[in-house]
Formats: C-alpha cells, sequence, structure tokens
C-alpha cells in the first residue's frame, strides 16, 4: 500500500465566532502511527475531521503525500475514517458495507469480492460475511468499520476514539490488534484520543493539544519526561508542580521555592523558570531529615495495590507520592512528619 | 480531481458580473428554490387572497372592516360562530371524558384489557367523521336503536342527535383518540422515581396524582385537547350530514356554493377559521414549550403500575367495555347499515342482504378510481417534498431553509375548506391550457389541495426518520468516496425508507376520506373522490344502504394504511436498533 506522510500548515478554523483551531502546524511522517491527544474540546477531532474533509472548510493547508487537499471533497480525498460510532450502514449487510467503497472506485465485482474477503479475514470476520450490523457485538462492529476502511486502500487511515465505545478488557486487546494491523499494513495512521495510556502505548509519536493549538509533539516517552509547558505537564501522568525560582550560588543551581526551601538541581543542568516540575514516582518519603530534603506533613494515604500514594503538604503546595508497597514495611500515617527528599535528576524546570 | 482551479477559457457575462448577481447554485438550491414556488402559489397566495377578500369591498374593492361589521351583525352567523365555539368546546369535554379513564387504567395499573383499549381505542381515527354520522343517527337518533329500545322499557327519549348534541357526539367519539395518545404517552413518560421521590418525601394518593403526575401529563393533555378543539372548529363534513348548518364551516361552504364566489361572507368565515387554528396551535405550543418533559432516565421504567382488587377490575372492564360499546358504535352501525336492507323506525335491520354492496360497485367504480389516482398523487408528492425539504432543513446551511419548513407546516393551520375556497378564488380565472377549463375546476387541483392538506404529516414523518440517520453513516460513505448525491441515494434514502414508506401510507389513506377541501373543488361527479361520493349517496334515504358499504369501503382502506404503517415503522426500528452506536 501508498505511504503517504501528512503536513499541515498554519491550519485555522472557526465555528462561527469560537475559534476551534488556531493555527496548527504538524508533520506526519509516512507509515507513522500517530496519535491526537487532548481533553475534550481541545480541537483534536475537529482537526481529524478537517484532514478527512468534514466541517467548514479550514484556511491554511493541509498537504497529504505533498498534494493539498484543503479544497477537495472529502469523497475526492484517498483518506480512511473509522467512526467513533462505527457507523456501518443498518440497511446493508457486513459484505456490502465493506465492498461500498470499492464499488464507489468502479472496482469489478471480481475484484471487490475478492478484497472484501481479503479484508474480513485480516480482522478475523470472514465468517459473518452475511450478517446484519445489529447482529454483531460492539467489538465485531468495530472490525467491520476497520476493514471497510482498510479495503479502500486509503493513504491514511484516520481513527476517531475507536475504542471509547469498547468495554475496558476488549479496549486493551483491541488496542493491540489495531498497532498489530497499522505494523502489517504500514498505514500512516493518526488515532485521535482523550487517554493517554491508549496514545502512549500504541503512537510512534503524538501531539498533544489544548484550545485548538498543539502545545507539544513527540515520542510518548519524551512528552512525559520532558513535557513544555504545565498543560502537557499536568496532562499526561500526575505532576506535582512547585513555585518559586532558580538561582546560582557558586556555580551550583538551585531551586528555591516560594517558601524558602531549596532543591539542589543536578550538576551541569542550566535551567530557567518559575515552575518545577516533580512526578509522584520520583519522590522519596522519610522520617530524618536530610540534604535537599523538604520537610512536610502527612495529608492523607491512599493503599493502591502495588502502590502507596501519599498527599504530602510541603513546599507551599499539596504534593503527591507514589512509594511502591512490600509486604510487611511500615506506612507513614496521616499528621505525621516527614521528609521528602526528590530526585531533581527527573525534574522539569518550566 | 488533479485540478480543481481551473480557469474557464471562455469568460461569460456572467463571470464578468458581481457574485450576488449570479449566485452559483447547487442542485439543492434549485430544489429549494422549486419547493418555496410551489408552496407559494398553491399554500400562501390561495389563503393570503381568502384574507385580502375577507378586508375588501366587494364593490369597490377598497379594504374595509365592513365584513366584519356586517358579519357579526347578521344574527345567523352570530349564532353559528356561538354554536361553533359550543360544539368545539363541548366535544373537548365528551372527549376528555371518554379518554381519562381509558388512558388512566392503561397506565397505571396491570390491566389485561389494556391491549384491548390500545388497539381499539384509536378505531374512531380510521373513520371520517361524517361516514358515522348516518350510521350515529340509526342508534343514537330519537327513532334510533337506543331510544326505541329506551322508550319500550323507561318510556323515556334522551335527544342524542338532536341538533348540536349530534355533532357533538359524533365529533368527540371520533376525535377523543388525540387526547387519548397525547394524554397516555405523557403518563407514561413520567419516570417511576418522580413519583417515588414524592411518596419517599411523604406524599401519596390524589395528592400526589395532583401535584406530582397531573401537572408532568399536563402539556401531552392540552396538546390533544387543542388539536381536538380546532379539528371540530373546522370540520364541515359532519354539521353538513347532519344536517346542522348554523355553524361556521357549513356556512362557509353553503355561501360560497350557494351565492358564488364573490360573496363576501365565506371569506370573513375563513379568515375566523385560520384565526382560531392558530390561536389554538399556539396555544398549545405555549403549554408545550420549555415543558418537553421527557423524563426517562436511563433505567427508568415508566410509571409504577398497581394490581386491580377483584371488584375494582369488575369496575374497570365495565368502564372499557361501555365506552368501547360507545366508540365503536359508529362501525358496528355502519357494517349494519351496508348489510341491512331497510332499516327504519326499528332496533336492528329487517334483513340483511348484499344488495348494497353490488349497488356500491356499479354506482362508484369512478368514485374509487378517482381517490386511488387524487390519494396516490398527493401522497407521492408529499413524501418527495417531504424528504427533500427534511433533507434541505436539517442537513444544509442553505439560506431559508428554515421558512421552507414553516411554510410547509403551516398548512396545519389552514382548515380545508379555507384552502378550498382559496383554491376557487384564486385559480377560476386562470385557464389550463389544453383542457380548456379553468384550473380551479380541473381535476388535478383536488390533488393538490390534498397534497397541501397532507404535506405537513408526510414533513413530520420524513423528519423524524432523517433524524434517526446518524450523521457519520453519511460521511462515513463520502469518506469512501461516495458523492453527495451518491450518499443521498445509497445511505440517506434506503435508510430513511420506513418513515417515508410510513409517511406515504398515512397520507395516502387520510387523503382518500378527506372531504372538507374536496366538496368545494368537484366541479363535476365525474371527477368526485370516495368520500364526495359518500356524502352524496348519504343525501338520499335509499341511497344510505350504498353509502354505508362505500363507508365500509374506505374504514377498510385507512385501516389497511394505519396497519401497514405501524408495522413498517416496528420493522424498521428492531433493523436500526443497534447498527449505529451512539
Amino acid at each position: 500500500m501508498k505511504k503517504a506522510g501528512i503536513t499541515i500548515k498554519d491550519l485555522h478554523l472557526s465555528f462561527g465566532p469560537t475559534e476551534v483551531l488556531k493555527g496548527v502546524n504538524l508533520d506526519i511522517k509516512p507509515g507513522e502511527f500517530f496519535a491526537f491527544l487532548g481533553p475534550s474540546g481541545s480541537g483534536k477531532s475537529t482537526l481529524l475531521r478537517s484532514i478527512a474533509g468534514f466541517g467548514p472548510r479550514p484556511k491554511g493547508s493541509i498537504l497529504i503525500g505533498g498534494k493539498d487537499v484543503v479544497a477537495l471533497d472529502p469523497w475526492k480525498r484517498n483518506v480512511g475514517m473509522v467512526f467513533q460510532s462505527y457507523a456501518l450502514w443498518p440497511h446493508m449487510s457486513v459484505r456490502d458495507n465493506v465492498a461500498f467503497g470499492l464499488r464507489e472506485r468502479r472496482i469489478p465485482a471480481a475484484d471487490i469480492a475478492t478484497k472484501v474477503q481479503e479484508g474480513l479475514e485480516l480482522v478475523g470476520l470472514a465468517h459473518l460475511a452475511d450478517r446484519m450490523p445489529n447482529q454483531l457485538s460492539g467489538g465485531q462492529q468495530q472490525r467491520v468499520a476497520l476493514a471497510r476502511t482498510v479495503v479502500t486502500e486509503p493513504e491514511v487511515l484516520l481513527l476517531d476514539e475507536p475504542l471509547s465505545n469498547l468495554d475496558a478488557s476488549l479496549r486493551v486487546q483491541m488496542r493491540r490488534e489495531l498497532l498489530r494491523l497499522q505494523r502489517k499494513l504500514g498505514l500512516t495512521t493518526i488515532f485521535v484520543t482523550h487517554d493517554q495510556e491508549e496514545a502512549n502505548t500504541t503512537s510512534d509519536r503524538m501531539a498533544v493539544l489544548d484550545g485548538g493549538v498543539i502545545q507539544q509533539i513527540g515520542t510518548p516517552q519524551e512528552l512525559y519526561d520532558t513535557p513544555a509547558n504545565l498543560f502537557v505537564a499536568n496532562f499526561l501522568g500526575t505532576a506535582n508542580i512547585l513555585e518559586g525560582k532558580v538561582e546560582t550560588e557558586g556555580g551550583q543551581a538551585r531551586f528555591r521555592t516560594t517558601t524558602g526551601d531549596t532543591l539542589a538541581l543536578p550538576e551541569g543542568k542550566t535551567a530557567s523558570g518559575t515552575n518545577i516540575v516533580l512526578r509522584p514516582q520520583n519522590i522519596t518519603l522519610q522520617r530524618d531529615p536530610g540534604a535537599n530534603a523538604l520537610a512536610g506533613q502527612v495529608l492523607h494515604r491512599e493503599f493502591l495495590g502495588g502502590q502507596i500514594r501519599y498527599l504530602i503538604k510541603a513546599g507551599g503546595a499539596e504534593i503527591v507520592v507514589d512509594q511502591s508497597h512490600r509486604a510487611g514495611r511500615d506506612w507513614f500515617e496521616p499528621g505525621m512528619a516527614v521528609h521528602l527528599l526528590a530526585n531533581t535528576d527527573s525534574a522539569v524546570v518550566l | 480531481m488533479s485540478n480543481t482551479h481551473e480557469t474557464p477559457v471562455a469568460t461569460g457575462l456572467a463571470e464578468r458580473m458581481p457574485g450576488w448577481l449570479f449566485p452559483r447554485l447547487s442542485g439543492l438550491h434549485i430544489v429549494a428554490l422549486f419547493i418555496a414556488l410551489l408552496l407559494t402559489g398553491l399554500l400562501l397566495i390561495p389563503v393570503a387572497q381568502v384574507i385580502f377578500v375577507a378586508f375588501q369591498n366587494p364593490a369597490t374593492g377598497a379594504l374595509t372592516l365592513q365584513n366584519f361589521v356586517d358579519f357579526f351583525g347578521t344574527s345567523l352567523f352570530r349564532e353559528s360562530f356561538w354554536n361553533s365555539f359550543y360544539v368545539s368546546a363541548m366535544s373537548v369535554v365528551v372527549a376528555t371524558a371518554i379518554a381519562l379513564p381509558l388512558a388512566y387504567i392503561t397506565t397505571r395499573f396491570h390491566f389485561s384489557g389494556s391491549i384491548l383499549i390500545q388497539s381499539l381505542g384509536f378505531i374512531p381515527l380510521i373513520m371520517p367523521p361524517f361516514v358515522g354520522a348516518v350510521a350515529m343517527q340509526l342508534i343514537f337518533g330519537r327513532n334510533g336503536t337506543v331510544n326505541l329500545l329506551l322508550g319500550e322499557r323507561f318510556g323515556i327519549n334522551i335527544p342524542f342527535m338532536e341538533g348540536l348534541n349530534g355533532v357533538i357526539l359524533v365529533q368527540s367519539i371520533h376525535y377523543f383518540p388525540f387526547i387519548l395518545i397525547n394524554l397516555s404517552a405523557s403518563l407514561r413518560n413520567i419516570d417511576r422515581s418522580m413519583e417515588e421521590a414524592a411518596q419517599n418525601l411523604g406524599s401519596s394518593g390524589m395528592r400526589l396524582f395532583r401535584k406530582i403526575v397531573f401537572p408532568l401529563a399536563m402539556p401531552g393533555y392540552v396538546a390533544g385537547a387543542a388539536l381536538v378543539f380546532i379539528k371540530v372548529f373546522d370540520d364541515l363534513g359532519t354539521p353538513l350530514l347532519l344536517n346542522v348548518n348554523n355553524m361556521l364551516a357549513p356556512q362557509a361552504y353553503l355561501r360560497i356554493s350557494g351565492v358564488g364566489i364573490s360573496d363576501p361572507m365565506g371569506y370573513v368565515i375563513s379568515v375566523i377559521l385560520v384565526a382560531f387554528s392558530i390561536l389554538s396551535l399556539w396555544a398549545s405550543f405555549l403549554v408545550m414549550r420549555g415543558k418537553d418533559y421527557a423524563t426517562v432516565q436511563k433505567g427508568g421504567g415508566g410509571m409504577a403500575k398497581r394490581d386491580l382488587k377483584p371488584a375494582e377490575k369488575v369496575a374497570a372492564y365495565g368502564v372499557v367495555i361501555f365506552i368501547l360499546l360507545v366508540v365503536l358504535s359508529p362501525h358496528i352501525g355502519l357494517a349494519l347499515l351496508s348489510f341491512g336492507t331497510i332499516w327504519s323506525f326499528a332496533p336492528l335491520p329487517d334483513a340483511y342482504t348484499l344488495q348494497n354492496y353490488v349497488t356500491m360497485w356499479a354506482g362508484s367504480k369512478t368514485f374509487i378510481v378517482n381517490t386511488v389516482l387524487y390519494a396516490g398523487i398527493a401522497a407521492t408528492l408529499d413524501v418527495i417534498l417531504g424528504t427533500a425539504i427534511a433533507y434541505i432543513v436539517i442537513r444544509t446551511k442553505i439560506f431559508g431553509r428554515k421558512g421552507l419548513d414553516y411554510l410547509a407546516t403551516a398548512a396545519l393551520a389552514v382548515p380545508g375548506v379555507v384552502l378550498g375556497i382559496g383554491y376557487l378564488r384564486t385559480f377560476h380565472a386562470i385557464d389550463v391550457p389544453l383542457i380548456g377549463k379553468p384550473l380551479a375546476s380541473w381535476w388535478v387541483i383536488i390533488a393538490m389541495a390534498l397534497m397541501i392538506r397532507r404535506l405537513p404529516y408526510a414533513l413530520r414523518a420524513c423528519m423524524a426518520a432523517l433524524q434517526q440517520v446518524s450523521l457519520a453513516l453519511e460521511e462515513a460513505a463520502e469518506s469512501l468516496g461516495a458523492t453527495k448525491r451518491r450518499t443521498i441515494q445509497k445511505v440517506v434514502v434506503p435508510l430513511m425508507t420506513g418513515g417515508i414508506l410510513a409517511g406515504f401510507v398515512t397520507s395516502f389513506a387520510t387523503a382518500a376520506v378527506e372531504l372538507s377541501a374536496t366538496i368545494m373543488l368537484v366541479s363535476s361527479n365525474n371527477d368526485a373522490p370516495l368520500a364526495y361520493g359518500i356524502y352524496l349517496f348519504m343525501q338520499t334515504p335509499s341511497g344510505r344502504g350504498a353509502g354505508a358499504a362505500l363507508g365500509i369501503v374506505a374504514v377498510i382502506v385507512v385501516a389497511i394504511g394505519t396497519i401497514a404503517s405501524q408495522i413498517i415503522i416496528e420493522r424498521d426500528k428492531k433493523l436500526k436498533a443497534s447498527g449505529d452506536v451512539q
């Protein structure tokens, strides 16, 4: 199958007076599994629908395989979309649903039959070709929707929250299957989701959107470890953010919080900014004070199984700390005075 | 598709003019424009014409209120006005008395007769009221079955059918299902938790009913009652057949058909009828606004039903059977009349025969053929227009699309008599080429009147059908390469088929028995449809048997239509049950 890259340049889109996309720039490589991640209302679905050609025509350009498609009707773009609701036509059998796009392309009937068979085999549903959509389970409908899209050999595959209508266990299974299929076909794929776990586990790279603007682009790991701003830091995983400023004394950089506590930054790390981001698992709790440790008090404790999550008042904020749990180990009780030792190697100053 | 920005080689005049002078019209724009013109010509202009003439001095053509002064200065018209109002209001009262116990029993109790009520309760609607009127006279009239039996036993005679009483009885028996349907629906839609919350807070019995159940069901009741009021107020056939002429609609008909189309009184009455229609639609809109209590939540199961005690069960059955007997009396009477030889001054016909059906068949082939033709044309056009308008209103951004919806729906507020008068007045001066007679007396105009009258209902059916087609289903087709036109053809219309078909069948069945507009427009008996045929038969005592037989045919046509449309809708629902997860 053809692999096409996508380049989006300065894309703006408004619904009446509300600007939903405010200058989006993006480069997706051929064959990449790319995720749009963001809260609802961030513009991620609107951006996906713009690539497919739905909704009002945006300003700017969308190049698929080097060709600008902004002015093209949806049916003239070779873009496959799998809808959140699957959108299987209830009046057509599974076979007819899958054959639809091929028939629209005026492909000879014999070829259509072969391709439909191949498409259904790809998703493991060849035995259900004569069923009607309402005789299928949610997961099966999802696979039919996928088969219907890939048989037309689109240049780009768009997935709009494809897992949101499945129950939790099926979601994990389907997620792996999607990835396997994408690798097999090598299709450039964009996956829209509000679930960071889905984005993290599937995508090669992802874009975090908020307020119609791309906040950061990168691999899941890059985004988690080095968020570009507070929004990304907060949106991906749990982040403790302390306010303060960076001070340098004798070549040693330190972060001084608004409450006067200091955290030594690793040697050679130059940083500027007024916030320091600490992940819960990068902080250890101890009873005794120590160098580079913040004094605090336990407010609350939750037992999560593998981990114990503490809420600690320290450094002018309420800090979440995760400690891995081992049988027989003592817990810190609410009300206790504790000291937090932060691993600043992995901290980010913004 | 490689180059969509090709510059045309030849730049015509249009290219050099400002863009707004030659807007680029898509196929849908042209369709919208055509529909707008059609509705303007067949609805807006005729009705505007009627209203205009009502305010015009017939001699000089100057605008005046004199016609209204004359109208209210004539004692016959004042009486007619009062009678129409009285009959409509009383019909609402009697219809409520019939509908309320039925609705209450079916929705509040485990009652095995519920299914009986639900199916039989709608039967009155499948018979045009004027058809039942004659049969009702034979049963409830001064010398009808009931009074003969009462006279024999108790020496009394109750004037059920005397004058206005007759109209009230016939109309309320015919139209009570409107209240029953709406009231039962709103009672059923009240979430059980609403009631349980009140019980939990200490409310029960009548107080619970008055404070919670009744207010929640009120919008449904008012909607039904307003519909009954206006249907009765506008109806022409029933008073005409019962020979009650001192009401508004019959007066309008008699003035126009007797005095002529230049007599202003018919127009004044038309304006009053339209005004009342709008008033009652507006009133029901005001009551309904913001009170769409769609209270059934996820998992909620409608109202709590309780079991009846044995004595209550007997009483409930008694009430239900009595009401159903009264309600079905027109059908029973009509059947007896159609199979009877002579039925006069006797509780039942003297003997039974099939002769009436033979006479009817010989004398009314034209009526039946005409009916199928007119109702077929009307219903076909209705669903085509309905589908087009629904698509334009719901799926496009064409300027003025809401206007199309309003215009088509406005036909609801135009009584048949008024539309008929409007057509006579507007189209009598327009000659049809090749036919050589005025448009107003050409049979096609009857079909057009039926089409306009049924359009609002067909449009609602089409809109409901389209709203059930999720937008994603269309987008899926487009993203797989289907153009707008292909998408409509392969996905939208097939998915709407159920709704469209149901709309067609309902339009056809009700258009087939419509009398009030057609009676004004039938220019010769050769052009007459079934409803008018029944009316003609019923004019003579000897024709009543055959008229009843034709009435039975009408009832069967409408019944088949109603059942068919129900089956179609049910089947459609099942198909769409889980095709698209939303």
